[in-house]
């Protein structure tokens, strides 16, 4: 497998990317880092199993990494790594400079399922964070509502959460990780137990959330198209060891601001294009790794 | 005999439907075990057993069964309306059944209190279990009745050996769901609250208390129905009052009339607190099953 680090160089979009908002060293404040973090699993028998070999990543506010990779590339483990549920063997992840030693409210987690809290209404749900850090109750009804109504949730506040769909489950899990602004939101395939029609739409909410809070974001699929529909940079992962073997710097998703419309984008030559030279690079790594029998 | 074998043979598919696959009714799924109500069923099966209670104890030219092995029903619930009112051994039922219901609920209310956190520390700090595993796990299997010598002991005949030994059998229950369900909160609520910046006291509060709740709810039921199981043993050390006291006495004396009519009382009133508590679980936990 080619481990060089191979680069597109796609055309610039024409619109500007949205500025930051802070200084410099205030981006620099809400940058997560991983330097050459490597993770080796224990086993019964010899040296365990590396599920990271010297990985490195850096994030800021506004860029979007998707991280794509055949099953067992580490996609999950590195996520875990930057929610700081799991510590390195080697290696350090640092947010603003400062290591990570477990996880907190400046790094906001999306899970796939089973993350929300059935017994709390849906307002409450994404109020819980604030409620932890003693925030007073209208205050934090005040600054969850910014949220909700981004997110698309006005009207089902007072619902409880097992009447939701899967959709609306996951924009409350994706509000309650913004109501504690952090500076970096991490999803752990969000989208993955969706219908294709809801995945869709909520890939262009994610977006537009994206767009407006200026969140670095980490995010984890399995889907080709997902990944190079949202990401600024997307990363390929390959198993044993994993590690990133590829990395594009994407604008796909500046060219949806553009037309709004996310299946012209998806139809485009130069997307189709890199949609095939991608799974190409997955489906030799699970060829390699046994999971695709031809 | 054609047309009796035909006969016979709808009769054998109208009753192998009972137990067969056939075609599903709209809103059922195939093949799902166990589907349609039951409760037709259930009520013609009480009152054949009604019936049949009825019929061999009924006096005629002399019952098939002798009163003294089974009083008829009208004889039990003549004695129910005499120990109601004049009561035995200088005690009515009233009096007997709360005596029994304050022993149950006093022990319930100890078990709850100590089991639960018990339970949640052993589920939550290998200390804990350490300590707690080896004791509850080795008590945990012996009959109520192996171990009421030594609570007599131990404890002496009066009220609190009653407590205790009632106690031991609904505390085991109730610490072995607790534990159960906080290993089924999922750990992806854990994580999540985590990285909304929850301390580990408020994990514990918000998350492993509230996710653990449908099991602790199963575990106090289970821990009040053992209870009850436990109650005949429980009164039968030196005691004139309580249930469990006056169905060993009538026993001793073969008044069968009382015993039935104390296992009655003992059953309703244990399967209405039952109703009782999946109300309370409807109430409390919502949520449970649907998430």
């Amino acid at each position: 497998m080619a481990q060089v680090k191979s680069r597109s160089k796609p055309k610039r979009a024409k619109t500007t990317r949205k500025k930051s908002t802070g200084s410099a060293a205030a981006n620099e404040q809400a940058t997560l880092r991983a330097e050459e973090v490597t993770v080796i699993y224990p086993t019964a028998l010899g040296e365990g199993v590396h599920a990271l070999e010297k990985v490195s990543l850096s994030m800021g506010p506004g860029d979007f990494v998707v991280a794509l990779g055949a099953s067992g590339c580490g996609k999950t483990t590195f996520l875990n790594l930057l929610a700081g549920f799991i510590q390195p063997t080697h290696g350090q992840v640092t947010l603003g400079g400062k290591p990570i030693a477990g996880p907190g409210a400046d790094r906001g987690v999306v899970f796939q399922k089973h993350a929300l809290l059935p017994w709390l209404k849906v307002l409450q749900n994404v109020t819980f964070g604030l409620k932890l850090q003693g925030v007073q109750k209208e205050k934090r009804r005040e600054m969850a509502r910014k949220y909700i109504n981004l997110v698309g949730l006005k009207d089902f506040e007072d619902k409880n959460i097992y009447e939701l769909s899967g959709g609306m489950q996951q924009r409350v899990g994706l509000a309650r990780a913004l109501t504690s602004d952090p500076a970096a939101l991490l999803m752990d395939e969000p989208l993955g137990a969706l219908d294709a029609l809801t995945r869709d739409n909520m890939q262009e909410l994610i977006l537009d959330v994206w767009r407006e809070t200026n969140k670095a974001i980490f995010f984890i699929t399995h889907s080709v198209e997902e990944a190079l529909f949202l990401a600024t940079k997307l990363i390929v992962m390959s198993p044993r060891p994993g590690r990133i073997t590829h990395e594009y710097d994407l604008d796909f998703c500046h060219r949806f601001f553009e037309c709004r419309d996310a299946r012209k984008v998806k139809s485009m030559p130069d997307f189709i294009k890199m949609r095939e030279e991608i799974i190409t690079i997955i489906r030799g790594d699970e060829l390699e790794g046994g999971n695709i029998h031809v | 005999m054609s047309d009796v074998t035909v006969r016979e043979g709808a009769y054998l598919s109208r009753f192998g439907k009972l137990f067969s696959a056939g075609p599903v009714k709209p809103g059922d799924s195939f093949g799902a075990p166990g589907m349609g109500n039951s409760t037709s069923i259930a009520i013609a099966t009480a009152i054949a057993l009604f019936a049949l209670w009825w019929i061999v104890t009924a006096p005629g030219l002399g019952p098939m069964i002798k009163p003294l092995f089974l009083p008829s029903p009208g004889q039990v619930w003549a004695k129910f309306i005499s120990v109601s009112t004049e009561g035995y051994q200088d005690r009515t039922l009233g009096e007997h059944t709360w005596a029994s219901v304050q022993r149950i609920f006093v022990a319930f209310f100890l078990a709850a209190v100590i089991g639960i956190p018990i339970g949640i520390a052993m589920a939550t700090n290998r200390v804990f279990r350490g300590i707690f595993d080896p004791p509850i796990e080795f008590y945990r299997p012996l009959p109520p009745l192996g171990y009421l010598p030594l609570t007599v002991i131990w404890f002496g005949i009066g009220e609190t050996q009653k407590l205790v030994l009632l106690f031991l059998a609904m505390f085991a229950p109730m610490v072995l769901n607790t534990r159960a369900g906080v290993r089924s909160v999922a750990i992806e609520q854990i994580h999540a609250a985590y990285s909304l910046g929850a301390s580990r006291a408020q994990v514990l509060w918000h998350v492993i208390l509230k996710g653990a709740m449908p099991e602790i709810l199963t575990g106090m039921r289970i821990g009040i129905g053992f209870g009850w199981t436990t109650l005949v043993a429980a009164e039968l050390v030196a005691t004139e009052s309580g249930l469990g006291a006056m169905i060993m006495s009538a026993s001793e004396f073969l008044v069968t009339s009382v015993v039935i009519m104390g296992i009655i009382v003992i059953g309703i009133i244990a399967y209405s607190f039952d109703l009782l508590m999946r109300w309370i679980e409807r109430k409390v936990v919502p949520w449970k099953g649907r998430v």
